[in-house]
């Protein structure tokens, strides 16, 4: 082992000659021999390539950790190139008030509304089903439920989170519409109403982990305090619970908007692929991402101006998503600075 | 006599109140039922529809224009490489990002944008990675419609659960640990790969299943890159008969996977397809739970045998 | 207020090798100075025992000895500590902290065990330093365990894991752990101070042996543990040395009131 480690510093010396003002900085002037074979670490050479590797390795996780960056510079820069030259052809102005969306017919019109409309309603549907049934689980685990009907429920709502939602969608489409059907016989085979329902159960799961790790975080002494005053489990979930977490749950509804502004197979799938600028949930129209589904699956060919729409449309859902994450993170900063 | 009053309107008020209690606590009941009711319908309803059509035909064969004797071979196997690129990108960045993250960042301005970063683009819809991954991997660096774009598109969906997953699992491993390793003398990179990566290994595993588990679900990125929704053959086999024994020419395959071959069978108007969408997407669901249901296992087990 | 490096000492200090010299040492978190201007030594293959109120910087102290606070933002050494015989400087920027905690190594308050086997928690110190071979690992190994007194409690257990051991044995490993490499200075941070009475007598009997093999400084919450133990003793309060000497005349007939009234309970 003696010898190894000697050959070792002599190689490592060789080799690293080039940085010999770095072996100086580092050094231990210590030259003291000891007896043992354990303790040859004082040695120079040893001391040096261990610096030089620690330095390699923390560079090279840097390097790992600013992929992130480098992905959502990438995703900026990518939307924002592809969509400028699809403005060079598109005004602003036509984009965003025109009230038809046809890139792909002869007479073309690229007015964003109607995917934003199908957008809008499909997403408001789906969070008047997640966020009162989301906060009613979230209260209920948390200040309620046994301990036993906890343990099973959390990892069963984490189950439901992670159903793919290829299959949501195959459920709304052959088996809520259906149902929907017997009670409007009017409802069209594709609509906004049930995409929007079984987005809105799919989203459950999120808001409802979300808020209720939020109200956890609120300190027992609080709850006791409310308790001791006379006040029942509902009254102080409500009164003390609630308002205690309010930025934590605030950040959950938020999480909640962005799914499902971003979510794709549902509505590709449940409420059609026809852009129709309508405010009604139970007609068929297509939103941003199941746009972008639909040309993704012809086969446009690179730089063309349908090509291009589809970052165009991306962008847009970008920039409203950018919008409701900002603002989760600024309530989530609060949330954390509360306690 | 004031008193007794009193005391009757101060339990009429409790009763008053315990009934409101009673009341949310049936209301939550009956919404955690209404989540286990749409579970339960959804997953009865396909096994109703699809089991029939599971067999080992279904398995073995090529999608096909008879839906009888259509399979989702192809698209087993595109998901399977798909999944080996996903995790071969996306484990060493997230890991290593997230070891940067807890053990060797200071804290300074670039840290916090890194920070922000990674909460952000757990944020971004699914379906931008798509469309990233359609302008710079199959566009700007010319890797075309192929298993290895689609791979890098997942791994980079994914890279902010394994970031998060390996950060949480790090940071609860107590500090004296750590002053223990460095007061022997290790340095910090032996102090993270001699104890801080094994003992939050079970952690990390957590995260990594999770975010396959959530990528092999994926479908929107996927279809944006242009994979295929036909193919009736499979990629190159990556293992070959002379030296060196092993080819890389499946990453530039043509694919599909399996949710796509669902969304395929789904949106085609006869019946007889989407009795294959539903006994496709049960293969999907009973993959994605087991993974899932791994991952909840494991973390179970993991605070079960934390003894810090 | 110790200006005169002569007037905290007490007792005879001048009659045996020094291991140590600590000189004109300060230490600051961040803007808060928790050390001022410490002047003391360590006595080759002697105990010395720090003692003090909570707060007075005695774990700080402690812990500049093997660089401990580098690992932390924002901490600053001023002064020298000089490791003897090499006459270095262990404060100095040029010296790795990792060379000096090779050299001396560290006792935590409470046990903290590697979650690996009993064998691999006291390998560990032995592999940092690159050693391979199975045959000096099975002998270091040995005997660290037997050094540590806990040879015999674990030998037929060598590969259980360390937590399966009770807390004076888990503490009594991490001191075979310290020991395995053969450190020049031993420190202890209150290392009985999660422990049962049993416990902490088998550990304060240990601390007595090992003086012989190597030179060690303790930090005790606990004055009749300091009485006990050491040969010197240096009490502190609020970041400094107010009096520092053989243990015995420390505490039968300190020099000063302040020194005196804490050990004899009136302190405060």
């Amino acid at each position: 082992m003696c010898e190894g480690l000697s050959r070792n510093c002599n190689i490592s010396i060789i080799l690293f000659r080039p940085f010999q003002w770095f072996y100086f900085k580092v050094q231990f002037p210590v030259t003291v021999r000891r007896s043992d074979n354990t303790s040859e670490s004082s040695t120079l050479g040893y001391n040096y390539r261990r610096h030089l590797s620690e330095r390699f390795i923390e560079a090279l996780l840097f390097l790992m950790a600013f992929v992130s960056v480098a992905i959502t510079l990438a995703i900026v820069v990518m939307l924002v190139t592809e969509s400028l030259s699809f403005f060079e052809h598109v005004s602003l102005w036509e984009f965003l008030t025109d009230t038809q969306w046809t890139p792909l017919f002869d007479n073309a019109h690229y007015g964003i509304l109607p995917l934003v409309s199908g957008t809008v309603v499909s997403s408001a549907v789906a969070l008047l089903v997640a966020i009162p049934m989301g906060t009613i689980t979230a209260i209920y685990l948390s200040e309620f439920a046994p301990f036993t009907v906890r343990e099973v429920a959390k990892p069963f709502l984490e189950l439901l989170g992670g159903v793919p939602t290829v299959v949501y969608g195959y459920f709304a489409l052959l088996f809520v519409t259906p149902l929907l059907q017997k009670i409007f016989p009017e409802l069209p085979g594709f609509s906004l109403l049930s995409a929007g329902l079984v987005m809105g159960i799919m989203i459950i799961p999120y808001v409802s982990s979300m808020a209720e790790d939020a109200m956890r975080a609120v300190p027992m002494h609080l709850r006791e305090g409310s308790y001791a005053m006379g006040a029942t489990r509902f009254q102080t979930a409500v009164r003390v619970v609630m308002p205690g977490a309010f930025s934590g749950i605030a950040a959950a509804y938020i999480l909640g908007i962005s799914r499902a502004v971003g979510e794709t197979m549902v509505v590709a799938i449940a409420a059609g692929m026809q852009p129709n600028l309508t405010w009604n949930p139970m007609e068929p129209a297509a939103t941003i991402t199941a746009y972008i589904v639909q040309v993704s699956l012809g086969d446009l060919p690179h730089g063309s101006i349908g090509y291009q729409t589809i970052f165009a449309a991306g962008l847009t859902l970008l920039l409203i998503t950018l919008v409701f994450n900002i603002i989760g993170h600024l309530l989530r900063k609060r949330f954390r600075e509360v306690y | 006599m004031s008193d007794v009053r009193n005391l009757r309107e101060i339990r009429a008020i409790i009763a008053r109140h315990k009934l409101g209690d009673l009341i949310f606590l049936v209301t939550g009941l009956l919404v955690l039922m209404i989540a286990v009711l749409t579970f339960i319908a959804l997953f009865s309803h396909m096994l109703i529809d699809g089991l029939p059509r599971l067999s080992w035909d279904f398995f073995t064969s090529f999608p096909s224009r008879r839906p009888g004797s259509a399979g989702i071979l192809s698209a087993w196997v595109g998901t399977t490489l798909v999944m080996i690129v996903t995790a071969a990108a996306a484990v060493p960045l997230g890991v290593g990002a997230g070891i940067y993250l807890e053990e060797y960042a200071s804290k300074n301005i670039l840290t916090e944008i890194i920070e922000i970063n990674v909460t952000n683009l757990a944020g971004v819809p699914s379906i931008i990675y798509g469309l990233l991954a359609l302008s710079l991997f199959v566009h700007q660096l010319g890797f075309g419609q192929s298993i290895l774009s689609a791979g890098l598109a997942l791994a980079l969906l994914i890279l902010p659960i394994v970031i998060v997953a390996t950060r949480e699992a790090i940071r609860a491993i107590p500090v004296t640990i750590r002053e223990g390793a460095y007061a022997l003398g290790a340095t910090k990179w032996q102090t993270v790969s001699d104890h801080l990566l094994p003992y939050s290994a079970a952690g990390i595993l957590t995260g990594i299943i999770i975010g396959l588990a959530r990528a092999i679900g994926e479908t929107a990125p996927v279809i944006t890159i242009g994979a295929l929704t036909f193919i009736a053959f499979l990629p190159p086999s990556p293992f070959k008969e002379e030296f060196p024994y092993i080819s890389f020419e499946w990453l530039m395959a043509p694919f599909t996977v399996m949710p796509i071959q669902m969304f395929n069978w789904v949106s085609r108007p006869e019946e007889a397809f989407q009795v294959n969408a539903a006994a496709a997407g049960l293969v999907l669901v009973i993959m994605t739970l087991t993974m899932n249901a791994l991952a909840i296992y494991l973390r179970y087990r993991m605070r079960k045998n934390l003894k810090w | 207020m110790v200006e005169d490096f002569s007037s905290v000492h007490s007792g005879d200090v001048s009659s045996s090798q020094y291991k140590s010299e600590v000189r004109n040492l300060s230490f600051y978190y961040g803007s808060f100075s928790a050390l001022k201007n410490i002047n003391m030594m360590l006595h080759e293959k002697k105990v010395t025992a720090l003692i003090g109120p909570s707060g007075c910087g005695k774990s700080t102290f402690l812990r500049c000895f093997n660089r401990m606070h580098d690992l932390y933002p924002g901490n600053r050494y001023i002064g020298e500590i000089i490791l003897h015989p090499d006459n270095v400087n262990i404060l100095s920027r040029s010296v790795d902290p990792i060379e000096v905690r090779m050299r001396i190594s560290m006792v935590f308050q409470k046990p903290n065990p590697f979650p690996k086997s009993i064998y691999e928690n006291v390998a560990y110190g032995l592999r940092v330093r690159g050693v391979r071979r199975r045959a000096i690992l099975d002998e270091k190994v040995e005997d660290a365990l037997r050094g540590a007194a806990l040879w015999d409690e674990v030998k037929d257990r060598l590969h259980q894991l360390a937590y399966n051991l009770s807390g004076g044995q888990q503490q009594r490993l991490c001191i075979a752990r310290a020991l395995a490499t053969d450190p020049e200075i031993l420190l202890f941070d209150e290392p009985t101070s999660a422990l049962d009475p049993i416990a902490t007598a088998s550990i304060e009997e240990l601390i007595a042996d090992l003086k012989d093999k190597v030179t060690i400084l303790i930090v005790t919450h606990n004055m009749q543990q300091a009485a006990r133990v050491s040969d010197y003793t240096a009490y502190m309060y609020l970041g400094e040395v107010i009096e520092f000497g053989v243990t015995d005349t420390i505490f039968i007939k300190p020099k000063n009131k302040q020194t005196e009234d804490y050990i004899t309970g009136r302190f405060g």
